[in-house]
């Protein structure tokens, strides 16, 4: 069972106090988009082999979203973020590089 | 290849079972074959199977990383059907559900097809009316199914409680010649058949990397080597992204965690396939005995081919509402496997972006019941570049706004 920690509230709990959200740092294309942008927000998905960015929904508990790092080959939670960003803040990139040298996710690493 | 028979087993018997054949050679693999097929899960060997019967190709590999038919396809809990909203599912699924009926003399393997009858509970009002429009899209594309009321659902299936507290049972759809077939025994029949035509079936083998030629593939690097190909066919299920990678595309799919469990075996109970999509789990009886149970799929992606915890548990509390005599079983065995889910739940049996390479993927939760179509149609697809069966499940709908949403009939795992 998955445990994460709520970068919001600072609760720690386990997966079923959270919902999963998919993949993080889509690019919400909208009005005057052309139709593979449209595929790329809907549709296209990293869905990596190993480390993953991603987004979670604290539903039983503070109700706020957040990202976690996270690895889809062992389930191993690299660390939360807040989801008001663009891109994974350095410690998390230092702690994914720390168990995961020389990974990579789209163009993050 | 010795064909199996009632003779065979006798002439066997007496001479202390020593004349029995290995079911399939194990050969290394050649430097170059006309197709590879990546992964000899059921679709894999499904596909090689008729390119070599329908199209005379038999100059063909089925590469597989671990054992075959150890993916989704020895891991799921047998469900044929094809009841499906879309005119391009039900082509597809009950071309696969009607080769399934002789699928055993066909390829002279018992692979146990018991068309017992499938049943889909109506718990809500939005159920009955979404299935009454089933039954009648059904009837349009000449699949038999019908609507029946809740005497009848029983009647055929007295364990079920008609009159469950939250979730009453209003009636369901009913496919009469839907059922379950031995799981293993359509990976075996379909890998013996194939290395009787002489494909290497290679396993222990991975694909590492997909190499091209100016946008065309060349062929795949392996754990036993490089090996070349005109055609590759990419049929590995949960790990098609992993693939698609490998030759520089993306895919509109990802890949989650479905499990199932058995309970200990008990005398027969129920002859029927039950499926009950509002609380989210699916039931028959084995065999065995045992109650084969499925739910849904968990919310993250995962690699691990282990669910979580609390998804059984969901499912399981969410049957003994309508099956109350399940309460009191004890669960023998749980275990899970990596499905392939697509944005509106359908397969995709596609070209690539890379000349001369196929995809046939996306099964997801639902895949078993259409190996045989599936391979049927995919080897067409690669003998002939073309199919009427795959025109629709091209990974380009996406982008065409034209999908084949079957997120309703495929509601829950299935
Ligand atoms: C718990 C569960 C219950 C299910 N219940 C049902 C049901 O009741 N009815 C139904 O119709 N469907 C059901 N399904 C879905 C069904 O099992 C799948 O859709 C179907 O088996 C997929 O078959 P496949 O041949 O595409 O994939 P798989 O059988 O998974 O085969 C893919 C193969 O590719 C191999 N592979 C992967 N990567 C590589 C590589 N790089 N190199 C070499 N080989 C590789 C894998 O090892 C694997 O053997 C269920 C699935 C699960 C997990
Ligand atoms: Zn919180």
């Amino acid at each position: 069972m998955l445990i994460l920690d709520c970068p919001c509230c600072g609760v720690s709990g386990e997966e079923t106090e959270f919902h999963a959200g998919g993949e993080a740092h889509l690019k919400r294309h909208s009005v005057g988009s052309t139709d593979d942008q449209f595929e790329e927000y809907l549709f296209m998905r990293e869905n990596p082999h190993g480390v993953h960015l991603e987004r979670w929904r604290h539903n039983n508990g503070c109700g706020k979203w957040f990202h976690a790092a996270r690895c889809t080959t062992t389930l191993e939670v690299f660390g939360t973020y807040s989801a008001q960003t663009y891109e994974p803040p350095q410690e998390i990139k230092d702690a994914i590089s720390a168990r995961r040298p020389g990974w990579s996710w789209r163009n993050f690493s | 290849m010795k064909r199996y028979s009632a003779f065979a087993i006798a002439r066997e018997a007496l001479r202390h079972h020593t004349g029995w054949e290995r079911a399939w050679r194990s050969p290394e693999p050649k430097a170059k074959y006309d197709v590879i097929i990546v992964g000899a899960g059921g679709h894999g060997l499904a596909t090689a199977y008729y390119l070599g019967k329908n199209f005379g190709i038999t100059n063909v590999a089925v590469i597989e990383k671990g054992w075959l038919g150890g993916g989704n396809t020895g891991r799921n809990t047998t469900i044929i059907r094809s009841n499906y909203l879309q005119d391009p599912s039900a082509a597809i699924y009950e071309k696969s559900r009607s080769l399934y009926e002789t699928l055993s003399q066909d390829l002279n393997y018992n692979i146990m097809f018991s068309p017992r009858g499938v049943l889909m509970l109506a718990q809500t009002q939005h159920e009955i009316r979404g299935y009454k429009r089933t039954a009648h899209a059904n009837a349009l594309q000449g699949v038999p199914t019908e609507w029946i009321g809740p005497g009848k659902v029983k009647e055929i299936c007295p364990i079920i409680e008609l009159n469950g507290p939250r979730y009453p049972v209003l009636g369901g759809l009913w496919q009469a010649r839907g059922g379950t077939a031995r799981h293993d025994a359509v990976a075996w029949g379909y890998a013996r058949a194939c290395s009787d035509m002489g494909m290497d079936i290679i396993q222990k083998c991975e694909v590492t990397n997909v190499r091209t030629e100016r946008g065309k593939v060349v062929g795949v690097d392996t754990t036993k080597g490089a090996i070349d190909c005109d055609k590759l066919g990419g049929v590995v299920a949960g790990h098609s992204s992993v693939l698609a990678e490998m030759a520089g595309f993306r895919l509109p799919m990802e890949s989650v965690a479905l499990q199932a469990l058995v309970s200990e075996p008990i005398k027969p109970a129920m002859d029927i396939v039950v499926m009950a999509n509002t609380v989210h789990g699916y039931l028959s009886q084995s065999d065995k005995g045992e109650m084969v149970i499925g739910g849904g799929t968990d919310a993250y992606n995962n690699y691990t081919q282990r669910g979580s915890f609390h998804h059984a548990e969901e499912t399981v509390r969410a049957l003994i509402e309508t099956f109350p005599m399940l309460s009191r079983l004890k669960m023998l065995r749980q275990w899970g496997g990596i499905v392939d889910v697509t944005g509106d739940r359908s397969p995709m049996l596609t070209k690539t972006p890379v000349e001369g390479m196929f995809m046939n993927c996306g099964w997801g939760t639902g895949g078993f019941k259409a190996i045989p179509g599936s391979g049927w149609a995919m080897a067409e697809l690669m003998a002939k570049g073309e199919s009427p069966l795959t025109d629709e499940f091209s990974m380009w709908r996406f982008k065409e706004g034209k999908f084949i949403d079957e997120s309703v009939a495929a509601g829950v795992a299935h």
